[in-house]
């Protein structure tokens, strides 16, 4: 037996970590589905299938700058010394994800702005004559238009890569401690931004590619998840524990019944039979997986900070 | 270059806590919140038992992680000994660094911005001791240059079994427990 006693009783650390409530996992889920919109419609600009994927291409953006902004606020309810958010500015850190991610969110607005500007919002007036001129300039041009397409497709997923990374870089923390992190981040946002698209789009034709791409992302995003299991419980001690937290501990629940299953394998499922055209497309699927995204998102925060080298409480 | 450092006799370690008031009243620790502490390390079952007494604070390590993930500059390895410290004025609060900290070593201040043990640099630079080590009433507590191998505190590390806590974590803590 082992019995530790110890006086510190620190805000915020003590009993266990809570430094981070729901304002980065939100966060880092809105980040995610906003990097998983941008690679879509970048993809789509730079294939020049925008006038027939209309939604992906002209709505998704104007979407993705709200959504991106929800999700900074939440970030900016987060930090503790709200008068210096501004510091994070005055300086780049290359070995803090951080800064990395502070700079990225920087790129993203222009890209998406671009973006927008293939087709000027209906509520913008016509006053803003520069805006019409440069959106006909974009239109009028294939290279412009594909390297607005690219631009999107690299500031997302640097995006949906740095949402992971900054968790897998916290040595301290085992559960976070794999680079396949930054993958699973990515292709949850992937398919979480799929299944977005899929329910909102017009075009039947969009919608069901993207219903068909969705289930790509959804096996491949069990695939990882898998990968990430097995590579934590092929580790270290702590590093089996910390992944124990998920699998069997206080965070199993969580973990099995609404992340693994509500969140991915029921929504294939079900996506699979509408693909085939056996049921009908509903936006039940979609919006499981956008519900499950989130919960990998907090399932994965949570547990992480519950995870230590040396301590695990709840484990036992 | 000096290299800050402290060994810690466990052996003689009462876990009294003169060493935690000091720092909060040389410190001005909030209400609450604690930049040093005592771990009471039992092991074993009744009747055969063997417990530890320590006092932990800050690492100072030489590979901080807490530093490398600070996305404004603000957690920084001080000219003086390598010590790990924060600017008040450049940290924004994200809390990165406490998460990076496997020895949950850090704390938001009441004010804002992130606070932890400091080796007492304003007094180290006047050449005293930190506050906790200056008034152990059992002299567990030794604070130096690790560099130097003539230093109190290469003599101990040289002549007495010793570690230091969470090794594996890799980042090169600086404080030695004499076991």
């Amino acid at each position: 037996m082992n019995e530790i006693t110890i006086t510190r009783n620190n805000h915020l650390i003590d009993p266990t970590l809570s430094i981070w409530g729901w304002e980065i996992s939100v966060y880092l889920f809105l980040g995610g589905l906003v990097a998983g919109m941008m690679i879509l419609s970048g993809y789509f600009l730079y294939r020049e299938r925008h006038k027939q994927f209309i939604t992906s291409c002209t709505v998704v953006p104007l979407i993705g700058i709200v959504l991106l902004s929800v999700g900074m606020f939440a970030l900016f309810l987060d930090l503790e010394h709200k008068l210096y958010t501004w510091r994070m500015y005055t300086t780049f850190q290359p070995t803090s994800p951080m800064s990395w991610g502070a700079w990225i969110l920087l790129l993203v607005y222009p890209a998406m702005f671009a973006m927008l500007l293939i087709k000027v919002p209906g509520f913008i007036p016509k006053k803003f004559t520069l805006l019409f001129k440069w959106s006909e300039y974009i239109n009028n041009n294939k290279r412009v238009l594909q390297s607005i397409g690219i631009a999107n497709m690299v500031v997302g997923s640097g995006l949906g890569i740095y949402t992971g990374v900054l968790l897998s870089s916290y040595g301290a923390r085992p559960l976070w401690n794999s680079s396949i992190l930054g993958i699973l981040f990515l292709v949850s946002g992937l398919s979480t931004a799929s299944a977005l698209v899929h329910m909102i789009a017009k075009d039947k034709e969009e919608s069901r590619l993207l219903a068909r791409a969705d289930n790509l992302f959804i096996l491949f995003e069990l695939l990882i998840l898998g990968l990430f299991i097995i590579n934590l419980l092929s580790s270290t001690q702590a590093h089996i524990n910390a992944v124990k937290i998920i699998l069997t501990g206080p965070y199993a629940a969580g973990f099995w019944v609404f992340v693994v299953g509500l969140g991915l394998v029921v929504p294939l499922l079900i996506q699979s039979l509408a693909v085939s055209h056996r049921i009908k497309h509903t936006a039940v699927a979609p919006i499981l997986v956008i519900v499950g995204g989130l919960l990998l998102r907090f399932v994965i925060v949570n547990a992480g900070l519950l995870s230590h080298w040396t301590k695990v409480i709840g484990l036992e | 270059m000096a290299r800050f450092g402290m060994v810690i006799d466990t052996k003689k370690c009462v876990g009294c806590m003169d060493c935690v008031v000091a720092c909060k009243t040389e410190n001005n620790v909030p209400e609450g919140l604690n930049r040093d502490w005592i771990v009471q390390d039992v092991k074993g079952t009744y009747p055969t038992l063997n417990m530890q007494i320590r006092t932990e604070r800050c690492n100072h390590c030489d590979n901080p992680p807490c530093v490398y993930c600070c996305p404004c500059g603000a957690s920084h390895i001080h000219e003086l000994g390598g010590v790990v410290l924060v600017y008040h004025d450049k940290c924004s609060g994200c809390k990165a660094c406490m998460a990076a900290c496997p020895y949950d070593a850090r704390f938001i201040h009441p004010d804002g911005y992130a606070n932890k043990c400091t080796f007492c640099i304003h007094r180290v630079e006047n050449g005293m001791d930190p506050a906790c080590v200056s008034v152990c009433p059992t002299h567990c507590m030794y604070f130096g240059d690790l560099d130097d191998p003539n230093s109190e505190l290469n003599k101990l590390l040289n002549s007495r079994k010793h570690r230091a806590l969470i090794t594996e974590a890799g980042t090169k803590p600086q404080i030695f427990y004499l076991d």
